[in-house]
């Protein structure tokens, strides 16, 4: 294809030393630098210092920097292939590249430290504390600090650089040993429950410090461990393993799945009667937003419209309960508790409830529903918005405080049970279980659903809604079972947090919890069951939910910065989400896929296979 | 015999440009009906005023009895109107074969409760809804066989889009199937084997076909009848050789000769 190939420049075996692209050095550092500054200057070194990650050298807040000059010196050593050219050769130019780089971004850094060690500006940057000065100049005089930056920061930046020189293995295995050490630090809290539950207690004495953190002799073994498996792992990318994995005849990934689903229902069952309180708290938290996420996938993913009220379901089926239980209601039904089994009444009330919150929520979504279905795309986002805000104005309303208390809410939500179970909210052992009853119920729901006559008449509406229609599918009725199914759903996270907390608060239904939901469904996957879920582990297992902590609990203010960082970060990087839907993969790697198709020659008329 | 679509002075038009003026036009249950025209003519508006896309500005459109202007378009496909489009549009990312399979919604009709109760009802729809799609694509050859079924429709040829769109309209099991230019974009060969699988669509499926097209050779040979618009007007209207003799054609189709050449 390529005309004219008549002299390709003459291939340099080793770029030379100087061959640096230095504008794009000098924009790198300068950027780096500002990253650092902006770190710090939002009090996150500061506040995420608190939380050791390596005992006695590396904190989170530290941690918070580091990255960024190996980041900066990696993209700065980075050579994009001109199409059709010949890949340049790695080398030492890298090296400088990276090295440049980080020490641009130190030096900047300095003078930031400088600064605000000679300013005190904290009138204007409340974050920017004296203390924040100590940390950064490591307690010693401002010369010896810029020095320590200015070399440190070039280090890190020649690793960067390094990272562009070394085999694909090197890497591999130094970003495994890296990852693995950081989750294992970050589990911190989950793993030293587990020992506890486990009784063995003197692996966890050995790995953490008493004060937090991995100790530096773990670290060391656990770095070589995760580097010896990252060396040995295949080259293949995870997606090529799905792949192969996906083009298994269908009985064996049936069966393969099977047993994928019997390992997770016996570790859903077993794992909460052996760790402690924290990690049952965890653990609901994300089962709670993986039934949400389910829900919203269905509408979002799965049909395509995008539902920024979708917090609105929860709190219907959130007040729906309290009203029903709470004895506080003038609604209250003493006769309805939320016994979900029994083996001496057959009469399971609890369900008298789901059904009642399954009708509200159900309603909720047609009325909210109805009006806004023929809107399209963006319109349909703005309305949904508003008539969540609406909702949750509603309730927490003077006119309708009679009924649901107005911003004093619903109190005294008493707890549930499942036989000899008690569901408490003080106890999140119990509500896990609960949640996890629903979430199977709604794994089953979306996964029946998928490869339905419903299910292929949402994709047909999500791929071109007029063509829907002329495949005669009443798109208006099909977009609102996609929309009462999600509300359904949502109303039943509603019940359970209800349950958990004990008293519903309007507070609790602000827009951010629709958006903290979208984004679960975006990073994950959307159109996947397993992404929904994957997405719930990474953001609220890890960071948090709108109100409920995560495992790196410290987080907390910056937790919305980090979720925007990470949809960002997706959008570009990964648009199908972390474990994507087959087909949105095949949709978003659409062009790409063509294109190769077009280099190869392959598409246009299909004259060669016609003669079969 | 009455006629299974009669269409009486049909009007739509655009502000200021009058698409469809006064249209009469009808076929009859196993007829083969080419719309020819310039571009521009109004061909495209004219199946979108029948299956729904454009609600008339007036006269009827009469489907087997029933006068169906106006009507949403889902439910013109319920009652046996069939269409493809100009500008193949195939749902890109499902399969080849859930592009068929989504096009019998209207035939079937389980919901979500017996989907999610897996009703024997459910299972035994979802086992004929697989099945009518592999017979349709049957009807192609081997040209959507085999491994096809289940790759994305993106990946196919242009021919094979065109193709899978006609199998996507059988699958809503028309009576009447409108095609708009079937054979646009297909080398002669492709061109030849369209125009007897459009034959075919008559003889071995009874399904009633009006088709837009350029291609003379195509409305020579499939055409019984052939319909010319110009300007949203039907200018002439009987067998290719009178409608290709006729002075008005030739005038309406004139500064294009090849065109009117071929004819
Ligand atoms: N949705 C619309 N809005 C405004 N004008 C339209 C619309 N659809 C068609 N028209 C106008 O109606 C006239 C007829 O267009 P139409 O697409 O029906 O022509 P056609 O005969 O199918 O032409 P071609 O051979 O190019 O496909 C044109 O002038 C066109 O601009
Ligand atoms: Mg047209």
């Amino acid at each position: 294809m390529m005309t004219d190939s008549a002299a390709p420049p003459s291939k340099p075996d080793v770029r030379p030393m100087t061959d640096v692209d230095w504008e794009k050095v000098l924009r790198s550092g300068a950027l780096a630098g500002l990253m650092l500054s902006f770190i710090a200057a939002i009090g996150m070194v500061t506040v995420l210092d608190e939380r050791t990650m390596i005992d006695p050298w590396l904190s989170l807040g530290y941690l918070a920097l580091v990255w960024v000059p190996v980041f900066f010196g990696f993209t700065a050593a980075s050579e994009p292939t001109p199409d059709g050219g010949i890949s340049p050769v790695k080398g030492e130019r890298d090296l400088l590249s990276g090295l440049v780089t980080g020490a641009l971004a130190g030096l900047c850094f300095s003078f930031f430290i400088v600064l605000i060690d000679t300013y005190d500006m904290t009138d204007i940057f409340s974050n920017l504390l004296p203390r924040l000065v100590d940390l950064l100049t490591f307690d010693r005089g401002i010369g010896v600090a810029a020095a320590i930056w200015i070399v440190g920061c070039a280090l890190l930046g020649l690793c960067g650089g390094a990272a562009q020189v070394v085999s694909a293995r090197v890497k591999r295995m130094l970003s495994w040993a890296f990852v693995g050490v950081a989750i294992v630090a970050m589990l911190e809290a989950v793993i030293i429950d587990l020992s506890q539950g486990l009784r063995v207690e003197f692996v966890t004495d050995f790995m953490y410090a008493k004060n937090g953190g991995l100790t530096t002799g773990a670290a060391i073994i656990l770095g070589a461990i995760f580097g010896a498996a990252g060396f040995q792992s295949s080259d293949k990318t995870f997606d090529q393993r799905r792949q192969e994995r996906m083009s298994q005849p269908k009985e064996v990934l049936l069966r393969k799945n099977m047993v994928a689903a019997g390992v997770a229902i016996l570790a859903v069952i077993f794992v909460p009667m052996v760790v402690g309180g924290l990690t049952n708290e965890l653990l609901a938290n994300v089962g709670l937003f993986v039934l949400l996420g389910l829900g919203l996938n269905i509408v979002v993913g799965s049909a395509g419209l995008l539902d920024l009220g979708y917090v609105a379901f929860f709190a219907v089926g959130a007040y729906t309960t309290a009203i029903l239980t709470s004895p506080l209601s003038p609604y209250w039904v003493p006769e309805l508790t939320l016994d979900f089994f029994s083996w001496e009444d057959w009469f399971w009330k609890g369900w008298v409830i789901v059904a009642v919150v399954l009708v509200m929520a159900a309603i909720s979504g047609i009325l909210v529903g109805t009006p806004v279905i023929r809107l399209r795309g963006d319109y349909l986002a703005i309305v949904t918005l508003g008539f969540g805000e609406i909702v949750r104005i509603l309730f927490l309303s003077d006119w309708l405080s009679p009924y649901f208390g107005g911003a004093q809410g619903v109190t005294n939500i008493p707890s549930a049970a499942i036989g000899p179970v008690e569901i408490q909210g003080t106890s999140s052992q119990s509500i896990f279980y609960l949640t996890a009853v629903f979430v199977v119920i709604a794994i089953y729901v979306a996964w029946r659903l998928q490869s339905s006559r419903t299910g292929r008449a949402w994709s047909a509406l999500r791929e071109d809604e007029d063509v829907a229609e002329a495949m005669g599918i009443n798109t208006t009725a099909v977009k609102l079972t996609a929309f009462v199914t999600g509300a359904v759903l949502a109303g039943f996270a509603g019940m359970i947090f209800a349950v958990k907390v004990g008293s519903v608060f309007p507070i609790s239904f602000k827009l951010l919890v629709s958006i903290i939901i979208l984004v679960i469904v975006i990073v994950g996957g959307m159109g996947s069951i397993a992404g929904v879920i994957v997405g719930a582990v990474v953001l609220i297992g890890v960071l948090g939910g709108p109100t409920q902590p995560g495992l790196l609990q410290e987080f907390g203010q910056f937790k919305l910065l980090i979720y925007g960082a990470l949809l960002v970060i997706m959008m570009l990087k990964r648009p199908e989400g972390l474990w994507p839907s087959v087909r949105r993969q095949r949709e978003l790697r659409h062009e790409e896929l063509n294109q190769d198709a077009w280099l190869t020659g392959t598409p246009g008329t299909d004259e060669e296979e016609d003669d079969a | 015999m009455s006629h299974i679509l009669q269409i009486d002075q049909l009007r739509k038009g655009f502000g200021g440009v009058q698409a469809l003026d006064g249209v009469d036009f009808h076929i009859d249950k196993g007829e083969i009906v080419s719309v020819i025209g310039p571009n521009g003519a109004g061909k495209t508006s004219f199946f979108n005023t029948i299956t729904g896309y454009f609600s008339p500005d007036s006269g009827s459109i009469v489907f087997n009895g029933l006068n169906i202007g106006g009507h949403e378009p889902h439910e013109i496909t319920g009652l046996g109107i069939a269409r493809t489009f100009q500008n193949v549009r195939l749902f890109p990312n499902m399969t080849v074969l859930e592009n068929v399979m989504v096009a019998q919604h209207s035939r079937t009709s389980t919901g979500i409760f017996g989907t999610l109760l897996n009703t024997r009802g459910f299972r035994k729809e979802e086992a004929e809804i697989e099945e009518r799609a592999k017979e349709i694509l049957s009807f192609f050859g081997q040209r959507l066989k085999g491994y096809r079924w289940d790759q994305p429709a993106f990946v196919l040829s242009y021919a094979n889009r065109r193709r899978l769109e006609i199998a996507r309209a059988m699958g809503t099991q028309p009576e009447l199937l409108l095609l708009d230019e079937p054979t646009a974009g297909m080398n002669p060969r492709e061109t030849a084997e369209m125009t007897e699988l459009i034959d075919r669509l008559r003889t071995e499926r009874g399904i009633t076909v009006v088709v837009i097209e350029h291609e003379m050779r195509v409305v020579r040979e499939v055409s019984d009848r052939v319909v010319v618009l110009d300007h949203g007007v039907k200018i002439a209207e009987g067998t290719y050789e009178t409608v290709s003799t006729n002075p008005d054609v030739i005038e309406a189709y004139l500064g294009r000769p090849a065109e009117a050449g071929s004819a």
